[in-house]
């Protein structure tokens, strides 16, 4: 008898580990498979404030490297002034104009938490729902892209790092405009790999290789990198590239996130194709 | 009872915030990722319940997946851990190490028990943890060696940790 009750505990215990470890690779696999869980939803409103201390206190020691990117940038949006019939105001203002149609829209975040050396890396912006942001918008900083919106709450929102196994951006070349996707391979955080370009495509070191107008989510032409090293093995159709990125993740503090006015109707109509 | 529940509660709270706040930034290489904050389960004392160490795995992970806004990766990994470690330690107790209420740790077991103990106790959380992360065995040997590489950082942070630690107590009393 004391046996059986013995066995039966102990049975209990693994039962309890049992259930517990299956919900959490249904967890994961749900992730895996659908970007859009909503697991991150729960706790990002009460972590995310938990960072945002963190990151004040850690803002404050890099005022100075801040605002001079930051006067950087505007100098350049400055000279860029005649051309530029949008406003990166926070509250973005809407151009009326026949000609022209606003497509997208820039709205600026500050980057409460990081990382660069973890095989699937997140970060968290302070920027959320009530702001206008919603899942797979684009995130850029000064220099290039960053991310990808990945789950909104209120006042924060988590992307998707460049630098992460399930990130996939499409990408290609300025100067002839050959295809590629742009991916992560663990290493490095200052490069990235790209693949797929065909190997009739001739490259150069220093190439410069920019967003390329076949997703929603970027405008075409944003910077990512260029070319730092490349080569072609016997018998692959595909060259081996190697891309140093223009975005320094371990110090990206100010982001834009993109939204695209357009990006329900192209879905929609795209979408009719489908059926 | 109470006191007890309090000392670990803020052991707790301490080793979590240090590995938030500082471990996590250490940004040396993509292949050194120390998590130190399940010392936190591989420290309670033998004496306590199986259902407690498999209970205080899953929150202990779940609080880490919060704050790394993964899902249920940690809790994965250290839920299996907290499983293993409750076999490992039965084949590996005394009578003795039960009824003197036993802390696995280098002071109580001395330091090759606990380093053997530590490692396999870290090696299986990383390895759990890393390949979900991939999700998938590609890239299997690099993996493989992060796995190799961080299970020694963490387990040199613990150790150290330990040393530091259970001196500076036994010095006291």
């Amino acid at each position: 008898m004391r046996n059986l009750i013995f066995f039966i505990y102990k049975y209990y215990v693994f039962f309890m580990f049992f259930s517990l470890e299956v919900a959490a690779f249904v967890l994961i696999y749900r992730f895996n498979n659908y970007q859009k869980a909503n697991f991150v939803n729960y706790t990002t409103g009460v972590t995310s404030s938990f960072y945002t201390v963190v990151s004040n206190t850690h803002d404050y020691f890099n005022l100075r490297t801040v605002n001079d990117s930051l006067q950087i940038e505007n100098a350049r949006l400055r000279s860029e002034l005649l051309t530029s019939y949008y406003k990166n105001n926070f509250t973005p203002t809407q151009v009326n104009d026949t000609v022209y149609k606003q497509q997208y829209e820039y709205i600026p975040a500050q980057v409460v938490s990081n990382s660069v050396t973890k095989r699937n890396n997140y970060i968290t912006l302070n920027r959320g729902r009530l702001h206008g942001i919603e899942p797979e918008m684009g995130v850029i900083s000064e220099n290039g892209i960053v991310g990808i919106v990945m789950n909104v709450s209120s006042h924060y929102c988590t992307v998707l790092s460049l630098l992460n196994n399930n990130c996939k951006i499409s990408a290609k070349l300025q100067k002839n405009g050959a295809f590629g996707s742009l991916v992560w391979d663990g290493d490095d955080p200052k490069f990235a790999a790209l693949r797929d370009v065909n190997k009739h495509v001739p490259l150069m070191t220093n190439d410069l290789i920019i967003t390329s107008n076949f997703s929603t989510i970027f405008p075409e032409g944003i910077p990512i990198g260029k070319i730092y090293a490349h080569s072609l093995d016997a018998g692959d159709n595909f060259h081996t590239i190697k891309v140093e990125l223009f975005t320094d993740f371990s110090s990206v503090s100010t982001v834009y996130v993109i939204r695209n006015l357009l990006k329900q109707e192209q879905q929609n109509l795209e979408a009719t194709i489908k059926q | 009872m109470i006191l007890e529940v309090l000392s670990y509660l803020l052991r707790f709270i301490a080793i979590m915030l240090l590995q938030i706040l500082v471990i996590n930034n250490i940004e040396l290489s993509s292949y050194i990722n120390p998590y130190v904050y399940i010392a936190f389960i591989i420290t309670l004392p033998v004496t306590m319940k199986p259902w407690q160490i498999v209970f205080l795995s899953f929150l202990t992970g779940a609080t880490m997946d919060a704050f790394s806004s993964t899902p249920g990766l940690h809790i994965a990994a250290t839920n299996f851990m907290g499983y293993i470690r409750i076999h490992y330690l039965r084949v590996t107790t005394t009578k003795e190490d039960l009824e003197g209420r036993m802390v696995p740790s280098i002071s109580q077991k001395g330091i090759v028990w606990f380093t053997v103990y530590a490692f396999m106790m870290i090696f299986l959380h990383h390895l759990v943890l890393f390949f979900l992360e991939i999700y998938g065995f590609h890239e299997f040997f690099s993996t493989l060696m992060r796995v190799l590489v961080s299970t020694l950082v963490t387990l040199l942070l613990i150790i150290t940790g330990q040393l530091l630690f259970f001196r500076s107590k036994k010095s006291n009393g």
